[in-house]
């Protein structure tokens, strides 16, 4: 039985994944699983499955349906956005971002990627490697997913034979060489079996590791965070200017990065003043620190001119400063990226203007080399980018921070996200 | 801003009431009847009729009213499955359209909030917690709630498998029978489309016990989402919240 005491349910971590992948290499069927078994689809739903199932003809009840909520997903049975999925376990909760594998890929792979620990990227056992896992172990890669789990799925198919995952497992490893990703695993299951989802398989007694349920609720995510470089990008100045509150002057805003304590010496960026931390406030609450992701209130000893935008840092820590920053920048819009074009940037909560200055390469993603001839980035394109910035961004390398380190583009005329950049 | 259809709960008045009141805010509120009486909009007829639908041209006319720039709500992605489509920062066109197949893309914690004149966004802050997550936020903080979320007894009917409130604003057929149950809600909409369950939990503890061993949805109680298989899409794409 779940701990359902306020403490228990509150301690709990949360672990956020993505599962991509195509039409028919089981994706769906293993999210439908993994939800079905930790009993995270309820009878109505079940029922609402059932009643469009039968309507389409399909014989079974099709599990795609409980993510694919849109009519035109639904109509053409395929999934065209980023589909969020919630369920919870004695031990973890989680959110899938379950992320289509055609339409936009990019786009909608970056985005789940953005956000997740871990990324599960299903392999079929009678194909082995294809473009598509390339495609998205890249992209877990570029994105900065600490974990990345490759299910070997449809083992079944292969009368569960040993010799098929070692040789794949192998070929992973040799590609993974090239790829900056912490943590990698690889698991021999059957989605639609159920071997080493949430069961351990007694057909695969030559597999000694965990099953993909077990790594879930048990990898260690408190490291994900970076608790190292203190960043706070503030976001708000909190001036009541009531009777009570007369000369109160507040930061609002989500540490980024490292941990906050009452007491310390921080730095203001770009002004470079310096000062104290009088005080941290959690909600109405008074705290000692703070640290990654928690949004908080600090206050200051010293009065000195502080708008949201500014970085609180630390002052023997402080995150790199420039107008000229290099980005790997991946594309979502129809219209190209324009070389010598204008954009308006967002970078933890400073807006400014950017020019693109120059592409420096354009990436084949599916070899991970650069690709040859055109250079024009367009949709679902990746490419590396120089950018010039009308004021200087603080800034981390995005892979040792996602957050200081990670910039939208938006175009100025139609307001539409066209691309997210990885500072490199 | 709330927008009235005329067909609330008392309950659920009374808490918007004392919740201005204690915080001294100004309280903006669309009424469905007005639109109605403008000729806006037309009343359903029929055993069925809700008002459901209506409330969105009278949501609109008060963004556009107000010049809202942005409508902040508690819908959440895990509720529905239109819903789970949702940005958290959501823009909407001048005639307060979603269009779900050109939507924003949101990473990391990056929101786009740039828009024309006459366009305006609807901000889902909790829109990646769940069922269990703000009941138990609830318990933790204190929040207060209104009392029909817990267990009382009341005067209902069952039509399709739901039992409604009976109220002057819904019309039994012959063979629908009221009769007094000891109920509570799990979702509050207005009394024509939200469905009670059968349910002792009269503490905060006990509804958190319930909804961790429900086999039904949060949502599976609300007729307005059963119209059709996609009709909470459909509301949303013409501006429903």
């Amino acid at each position: 039985m779940k701990d359902n005491s306020t403490h228990g349910y509150l301690d709990m971590d949360l672990l956020r994944f993505t599962t991509a992948g195509s039409v028919d290499d089981g994706k769906s069927t293993l999210i439908g699983r993994l939800l079905y078994d930790s009993k995270a689809i309820f009878d109505d739903q079940m029922e609402a499955m059932e009643k469009a199932s039968s309507k389409r003809g399909t014989g079974e009840v099709d599990l795609s349906l409980l993510t694919d909520g849109l009519r035109a997903e639904r109509e053409q049975g395929i999934t065209i956005d980023v589909a969020y999925r919630y369920f919870a376990t004695p031990k973890r909760k989680f959110i899938i971002a379950d992320t289509p594998g055609h339409i936009q890929y990019t786009r909608n792979m970056v985005t789940g990627a953005s956000t997740a620990n871990l990324a599960i990227i299903l392999v079929d056992a009678r194909k082995g490697i294809l473009e598509q896992t390339c495609r998205h172990s890249f992209i877990a890669s570029l994105l900065g997913i600490p974990h990345v789990v490759f299910c070997i799925n449809k083992m079944d198919l292969v009368d569960y034979d040993e010799a098929v995952f070692t040789r794949i497992q192998k070929e992973l490893e040799d590609f993974s060489s090239k790829l900056e990703v912490r943590d990698i695993r690889y698991i021999p299951i059957s989605a639609l079996k159920g071997d080493n989802v949430v069961d351990r398989s007694d057909r695969m007694s030559w597999y000694q590791g965990p099953t993909l349920m077990y790594l879930l609720e048990n990898i260690h995510i408190a490291g994900d965070l970076n608790h190292i470089d203190r960043r706070f990008p503030v976001q708000y100045v909190v001036r009541p200017m009531t009777e009570e509150h007369h000369d109160f002057r507040g930061f609002a805003g989500r540490v980024q990065g490292g941990i906050f304590r009452k007491g310390d010496a921080v730095q203001v960026l770009p002004s470079g003043f310096q000062s104290t931390i009088k005080t941290i406030s959690l909600g109405e609450r008074e705290v000692e620190e703070a640290f990654a992701p928690q949004s908080v209130v600090m206050t200051l000893v010293d009065e000195i001119d502080i708008s949201r935008g500014d970085m609180i840092v630390s002052p023997n820590n402080a995150p790199e400063s420039s107008q000229d920053v290099d980005v790997m920048l991946c594309w979502f819009n129809e219209r190209p990226l324009q070389p010598g074009g204008k954009y308006a940037l967002k970078h933890t909560s400073r807006d400014c203007r950017v020019m693109v200055k120059e592409v420096k390469y354009k990436m084949d993603i599916s070899t991970l080399h650069k690709a040859e001839g055109d250079q024009t980035i367009r949709m679902n394109d990746i490419g590396r980018v120089h950018l010039r910035t009308t004021v200087p961004l603080h800034f981390d390398k995005y892979q040792r921070n996602r957050y200081t380190g990670s910039i939208i583009l938006i175009d100025e005329g139609t307001n539409e996200t066209v691309a997210a950049g990885m500072i490199v | 801003m709330h927008v009235d259809t005329g067909h609330n709960f008392e309950e659920t008045m009374t808490f918007r009431d004392n919740l201005v009141k204690e915080h001294g805010a100004k309280l903006i509120v669309g009424s469905v009847q007005e639109s109605i009486d403008q000729g806006k909009v037309q009343e359903e007829t029929g055993f069925y009729a809700s008002r459901n639908k209506l409330q969105t041209v009278t949501l609109l006319d008060t963004i556009e009213k107000h010049k809202i720039d942005c409508a902040i709500g508690g819908g959440r992605r895990d509720e529905e499955k239109a819903r789970a489509k949702e940005r958290v920062f959501s823009h909407r066109d001048e005639f307060g359209q979603w269009d779900p197949k050109n939507q924003r893309p949101e990473l990391w914690n990056l929101y786009n909030g740039k828009k024309r004149p006459g366009e305006h966004f609807r901000a889902f802050p909790i829109s990646n917690w769940t069922e269990m997550d703000v009941w138990q936020y609830i318990l933790l903080e204190n929040i207060p709630i209104p009392s029909i979320y817990f267990s009382h007894v009341r005067e209902v009917f069952d039509r399709d498998g739901v039992i409604y409130a009976n109220s002057s604003f819904m019309r039994l057929k012959p063979e629908e029978k009221p009769r007094q149950m000891r109920v509570r809600f799990r979702t509050i909409g207005d009394m024509s489309c939200t469905g009670a369950v059968d349910s002792p939990a009269s503490t905060l503890e006990e509804i958190i016990e319930e909804v961790a061993s429900s086999r039904v949805t949060e949502r599976g109680t609300r007729m307005d989402d059963k119209r059709s298989e996609a009709a909470m899409e459909d509301r949303k794409k013409e501006g429903y919240f």
